[in-house]
């Protein structure tokens, strides 16, 4: 009798937190939450005394003002009168740029190395063996800094292309300048310009826009007319003849387009010091997009070929059996399937490229890292603020990077019905 | 018992972090027995290592007096190299008790990085140095130049400034370290290195080809370079100050590494029996040090003159003459206050 007159309410005892499998883990989890929260309140309570003894505040004013130095490589105006946020957005760019790039290459690069690799030819797949090793295994500083040693040592300064024995001369018809300092290609220019389009921080040109625009309505234009030549062939078992079609729908808007704004290419010339004139590839940028390019592209080799194997051998059977012949086999059975595989670790390989592009630093070229975390951390001496706005940039970066390449995942993800 | 342990923990955590709260940089530097001071990572005759991997030169040289003065032996400094990008946030921090690494003062420096600067070791300007070859004899017929710069300096700024001033466009290479700037510069990637004048004939003087290199006329900007420590201590500013001034007041008093002893026997100069604590005052107190101080800091390694003319005089490889350095008994700016 006594021991049902009591309800289980009125039986508990503070020592049932710890012994009572009911209530232990929810005990654990208050007490680390309990002690993560005074962690971290430690941590921001000491920063915040420490730089009131110093006399420093935090305060993000100096966004605002004249920066006072110059970027080389701008891809929106910019000059040293122009503020410090304006030098982080520069930074922001130039970053974004050499990732995106990088990003491509090394993907390309990486598929080719990771198929090669598993080739049934004997040099073929040795040879692709050891590119992944020795870049996967060697730190990407050193590749880096060795690229970026190589362009300023064996190419030629400006100078060497200068008078009537220049020892160097200009490549492809006297288009391609390739010195040390960078490589001098030939530029668009547009007689009849449209202008730029501004957005207020950074202002477009309004050229590339209308480009682009041309671009996405004749590829959408190519489509419909493959979907109806697939129509008229399912209907009538003839496919119609579309070649010169899709020929003209792709080449033809984009030849007016560009005629109606008069392009032409402005080739480099040696002015001064420098070539001037052209589009300018600066060594640094050259140095860090082949070095990021063929380091990580040698990681996603390796995710290439583990997706590849991933996918069992009696699919490639079934495809060889169906009569596919092998390029069929890879490009229509196996590496569909071997992307569901890929596309996981392939995120994280974009994601190391975007935070890798911070080595910049080591052969100059002026991303995020050297601007507001370097020249202007420096002369304004707002560390923790430079610090914090790079972290929060990066990590900004890193999420949209890491969404987008989730929703593509998610596309191309095994669907089960 | 669980939770006395736990409110142990918590008045241990509170402890420490009551305890935080620092002694002086003299206290610190006395317990630690080593004077941590930031050098850069190489310029010749300012801060280099040696062949033997002793630390030497002019900036050197202060940091050696400082320890000597504190600690008693000019041995025992730790040299923590830093670069132009790092030296504000390690003497910030706290990681070196001093920086002497050819730093410009500046009003925002001053103020607003919130360091004292204690006077001033070389004055300086900033000057361009090119290739004979290229036949550019003023910094004038720089236009469209591409012009390798550390960051993180002062002269980044002058750069922009001078080029923006004559309407001249330029292409600037950030360079890290004076290192890379002398590799960049000899490969030719750069028609044009500019730094402070004394760097610029520093760095020249560890070229193979020494003569086929020019110093352009112009100086851009003024560059008082000096030593410097953060705020907040002001004993330890003094310290380092008068330090540098005990240097300048022996070329001055004619108090040299030869004649020290000599002279701290007791002259019938008393602001030299001052210095060198033979007289009855007692300026060392003043600064929390003994009588003593000056005399070690100068026997470390000379007066001002001597420590110029061994690091970066005519007489060295890299041979700056003393022009502005020269005493102000001479013509030039170094000038101490009175020991008194």
């Amino acid at each position: 009798m006594a021991t049902t007159s009591e309800t289980p309410g009125s039986s508990f005892r503070l020592s049932m937190l710890l012994y009572d499998t009911r209530y232990r883990s929810l005990t654990i989890q208050v007490i680390f939450m309990f002690l993560m929260t005074i962690g971290f309140w430690w941590l921001v309570d000491n920063t915040l005394v420490n730089l009131a003894q110093k006399g420093k505040d935090i305060g993000f004013d100096f966004l605002g003002a004249r920066a006072g130095y110059d970027i080389n490589q701008r891809l929106v105006d910019y000059t040293n009168d122009s503020t410090h946020a304006r030098a982080w957005i520069v930074g922001l760019l130039n970053t974004l740029i050499l990732a995106v790039c990088a990003c491509v290459s090394a993907t390309v690069l990486g598929v080719i190395a990771g198929v090669l690799r598993l080739s049934k030819n004997w040099i073929v797949s040795k040879l692709m063996s050891i590119y992944v090793e020795i870049f996967r295994n060697v730190p990407l500083l050193l590749w880096i800094i060795v690229i970026f040693a190589v362009l300023t040592e064996i190419t030629p300064a400006p100078n060497a292309f200068r008078g009537e024995n220049a020892t160097s001369s200009m490549l492809l018809f006297d288009t391609v300048a390739v010195t040390n300092r960078g490589t001098y290609l030939p530029g668009p220019l547009f007689e009849r310009s449209l202008g730029d389009f501004d957005l207020g921080i950074v202002s477009v040109s309004t050229n590339y826009l209308v480009l682009l625009l041309v671009i996405i309505g004749s590829v959408m234009g190519y489509r419909a007319l493959q979907r109806n030549a697939t129509a008229v062939q399912e209907a009538t078992g003839d496919r119609p003849v579309t070649w010169w079609k899709s020929a003209l729908i792709i080449v033809a808007p984009m030849l007016i387009a560009l005629i109606a704004m008069g392009f032409h290419l402005e080739y480099p010339e040696l002015k001064g010091f420098n070539f001037t004139g052209g589009s300018y590839l600066r060594n640094s940028f050259i140095a860090m997009w082949l070095a990021l390019t063929l380091y990580t592209g040698a990681f996603i080799a390796e995710n290439v070929r583990a997706g590849i194997l991933a996918i069992s051998k009696g699919q490639s059977e079934a495809a060889f059996a169906l009569g596919l012949r092998p390029n069929r086999t890879m490009n229509l059975v196996i590496l569909p399937q071997a992307l569901r595989v890929i596309i996981p670790p392939l995120i994280s390989q974009y994601l190391n490229i975007t935070k890798n592009t911070s080595l910049a630093i080591a052969v100059g070229y002026m991303d995020l890292r050297a601007t507001l975390g370097g020249i202007t951390l420096n002369q304004t001496g707002r560390e923790l603020e430079c610090m914090l706005l790079m972290m929060m940039t990066y990590l900004i970066i890193s999420l949209i990077i890491s969404g987008v390449m989730n929703i593509y995942n998610n596309s191309v993800k095994l669907k089960e019905r | 018992m669980k939770k006395t342990v736990f409110v142990g923990a918590m008045t241990a955590a509170a402890t420490l972090i009551a305890g935080a709260a620092s002694a002086t940089v003299l206290e610190d530097v006395k317990a630690r027995g080593e004077l941590n001071c930031g050098v850069s990572t190489g310029v010749n005759g300012f801060s280099a290592p040696d062949s033997a991997g002793e630390w030497q030169g002019f900036d050197v040289a202060v940091c050696r007096a400082v320890a000597a003065a504190v600690l008693g032996d000019p041995k025992k400094v730790k040299f923590v190299t830093t670069t132009g990008q790092t030296r504000f946030t390690a003497l910030a921090s706290g990681e070196i008790d001093m920086l002497a690494r050819n730093t410009t003062w500046t009003m925002s420096r001053d103020a607003d990085l919130k360091f004292t600067f204690t006077g001033v070791n070389y004055y300086d300007g900033q000057g361009f140095m090119v290739n004979k070859a290229l036949g550019v004899s003023s910094a004038k017929e720089l236009d469209g130049a591409t012009v390798c710069i550390q960051t993180g300096t002062t002269t980044e700024l002058n750069l922009a400034d001078y080029f923006k001033a004559n309407n001249m466009t330029y292409e600037p290479v950030p360079i890290e370290t004076n290192a890379e700037a002398q590799q960049q510069y000899l490969a030719g990637a750069c028609d044009v290195y500019t730094t402070d004048a004394s760097g610029l004939a520093a760095t020249r003087a560890t070229f193979a080809d020494p003569e086929n290199h020019a110093v352009l006329p112009e100086i851009i900007s003024k560059e008082p370079l000096g030593p410097l420590v953060a705020h907040g201590d002001d004993q330890w500013a003094d310290i380092v100050r008068w330090t540098m001034n005990a240097l300048v007041a022996a070329e001055e008093l004619g108090i040299t590494s030869a004649n020290i002893e000599e002279l701290s026997k007791g002259t019938a100069n008393p602001e030299i029996d001052r210095m060198l604590g033979s007289s009855d005052d007692d300026l060392g107190a003043m600064i929390g040090l003994d009588k003593q101080w000056a005399k070690r800091a100068i026997s470390a390694g000379g007066n001002y003159g001597e420590i110029f003319a061994a690091n970066i005089g005519e007489s060295t490889p890299i041979g700056l003459a003393r022009g502005l350095n020269a005493l102000w008994t001479q013509g030039g700016l170094q000038y101490s206050p009175p020991f008194r």
